[in-house]
């Protein structure tokens, strides 16, 4: 059996890839067209049906004002998605900006970069994150920013080493002899061989984003203007007994949405890492 | 020899707390830095911005806000090495006293999640690495997903229903005696579960096969014998370095898992304190948990080193 169909029937791996893609896609098209099939708005109060279980009108739902579950859930998926790109996205530019100069430059620009790196590295992300959203206040904007601040670390971390071993080999050598330039050699042969290791990590960093966020909003220093799934599970905690609904279906989103990323994550560091799939599976 | 090597051991030992100094420093300043990130002035944040003039400028000269920022950078560090992190505005008590009173119970809390993770971990671990390629292993490979996908703010309210709400077996909420921390221990423990339970299957898989073991089996040592004491010792490093990184997420873990549980230590203090606006606090706390992280990697690092032989005397 060769490598990919050995994998393939591990898991009944493309199944669970499959259905993980699916949802995520489901929740991707939830998020984006929310206003289309939201029920009601998510801020539509209807104080009578508070805490009411799931029903025909209200598939999931509602909360103690009376909103309506499936609503929130649509809306605040684009809160977690849009958290989860934007963070990931300025981490990755900054991170892989720092890295590649780090690694290439080398020296003590190396030196300076990678002890700014190492010492914030100490410091557990989502504690950061808590402190500095609750300091400025809780906002989408604070969040993003409280997020990107450890982002990057990694991607700086990824892309150095990356950088420093690309350096070594023989086709970036040849470019130099040659002649090409700092910039050429980056954007011609170095970059092209970074798109994989950093895709994969930034995969993983949308899941891990999407988390930390779901943990701002739910300790109430998330975005107060959007309904989001932290705050509306949070609000479900206080009502376990007579609500469990409450707590119950924007947790599952969270879940999905992050599971679904991980198995892709893991599915794309397979495909790119070919001693890790014999390292993982199937021996 | 051997004293030569314990020589290098020292040295290695030295060499690694001289790097924890700048680390410890760059924590420092960015803590300190937090409360000069808060936009506009932290007096009119702390009192409202209708408070009296003389009231903000006694608070001002009270925090040292009305000193150069340089002067009030230098004041902070020389009071950590005092041991003074400055007064809380709500218990009108010093911060340090503030949070070792809470500690212990951060600590416990990590303590037992440790121990769930473990109990969880090692036989779904070997579980895998035995059964590996089998229905077991895909099992134990999808719970895992699930584990490190699940946001513990979510897995605390499901067993909250379960083991209190429906069962009655275990207290909701609090810190009461050994029953209390079950769940709490279970929630947080998870995440690091589900990583361990992947370490361990793959460092296990690594030795499995190797001769020493078969030599064992050939002695005619019982599998669980060869797999629990003579396989696991030599796939327990790996997982020691794992478990040591890891540690450091148990203690900024156990903030939401405290919220969740109203489990009063260190994490619920951060959070009462950022709803307080209690600054002073927020940054000990910020502070305290950092520098348990920084220390818990470099236990992982010696520990490392001391269970393989091959690291020491290495310098």
């Amino acid at each position: 059996m060769n490598n990919r169909a050995r994998m393939v029937s591990f898991f009944g791996e493309s199944l669970f890839v499959t259905l993980s893609a699916a949802v995520l896609i489901i929740l991707f098209a939830g998020a984006l067209l929310a206003p289309i099939l939201a029920p009601v708005g998510p801020e539509v109060l209807d104080l009578a049906g508070g805490l009411e279980p799931p029903s025909i009108s209200h598939p999931l739902g509602q909360d103690k004002l009376g909103r309506d579950v499936l609503s929130g859930i649509l809306y605040g998926g684009r809160v977690s998605l849009l958290v989860g790109v934007v963070v990931v996205g300025i981490s990755l530019i900054i991170g892989s900006a720092v890295g590649f100069v780090s690694g290439y430059l080398g020296g003590w620009v190396d030196e300076l970069f990678m002890r700014v790196v190492d010492i914030l590295l100490a410091f557990p992300g989502i504690l950061l994150a808590i402190a500095l959203a609750g300091v400025l206040g809780p906002s989408l904007g604070n969040v993003i920013f409280a997020l990107s601040i450890l982002g990057w670390v990694g991607f700086a971390r990824l892309t150095r080493g990356e950088v420093l071993a690309l350096k070594e080999r023989e086709f970036v050598k040849a470019a130099v002899v040659v002649g090409a330039g700092p910039v050429r050699i980056a954007l011609k042969h170095i970059l092209p061989n970074l798109i994989g290791p950093l895709g994969v990590q930034a995969t993983f960093s949308v899941a891990a984003t999407i988390l930390a966020e779901s943990s701002l909003s739910f300790l109430g220093l998330g975005p107060q203007e959007v309904p989001t799934w932290g705050a509306i599970l949070s609000q479900g905690v206080d009502y376990l007994l007579f609500a469990p609904h409450l707590a119950f279906f924007p947790g599952l989103a969270i879940m999905l949405t992050v599971l679904g990323i991980n198995v892709l994550g893991d599915e794309l560091r397979l495909r790119f890492d070919p001693l890790g799939r014999r390292g993982e599976r199937g021996r | 020899m051997a004293t030569r090597r314990r020589g290098y051991d020292l040295i290695m030992l030295k060499r690694r707390l001289l790097t924890l100094i700048p680390t410890l420093f760059g924590v420092v300043t960015l803590v300190f830095a937090f409360i000069h990130l808060v936009p506009g002035d932290p007096v009119d944040v702390m009192l409202g911005e209708t408070a009296r003039a003389a009231d903000k400028a006694a608070l001002r000269a009270q925090l040292g806000l009305d000193e150069p920022l340089v002067t009030q950078f230098v004041n902070y560090l020389t009071g950590i090495f005092k041991g003074d992190l400055g007064s809380s505005f709500a218990y009108h008590k010093p911060v340090a006293e503030v949070i070792f009173s809470r500690l212990p119970a951060t600590l416990e809390l990590a303590a037992w999640s440790l121990a769930a993770a473990l109990i969880i971990a090692l036989p779904l671990g070997v579980l895998a690495a035995v059964r590996r390629g089998k229905r077991a292993d895909r099992v134990t490979l999808l719970a895992s997903l699930i584990g490190v996908s699940m946001p513990n703010f979510w897995l605390g309210p499901l067993l909250v229903i379960l083991f209190s709400v429906k069962l009655g077996w275990l207290p909701v909420s609090g810190r009461s005696g050994i029953a209390s921390v079950i769940l709490p221990a279970i929630t947080l423990g998870t995440a690091l579960a589900a990583i361990l339970s992947r370490m361990v299957r793959s460092s296990l898989v690594d030795v499995l096969d190797m001769e020493y073991l078969q030599a064992a089996r050939a002695r005619g040592v019982s599998e669980a014998k060869v797999i629990w004491v003579h396989a696991l010792r030599n796939a327990a490093l790996p997982v020691i370095t794992v478990l040591g990184l890891q540690l450091g997420s148990l203690l900024s873990g156990a903030v939401i898992t405290e919220a969740v549980f109203a489990w009063p230590g260190i994490g619920t203090l951060l959070l009462q304190a950022i709803q307080g606006r209690d600054y002073p606090v927020v940054q000990g706390c910020v502070l305290i948990i950092s520098a348990g992280y920084v220390f818990a990697n470099l236990l992982a690092d010696l520990a490392h080193r001391w269970a393989d032989p091959r690291l020491r005397g290495e310098r």
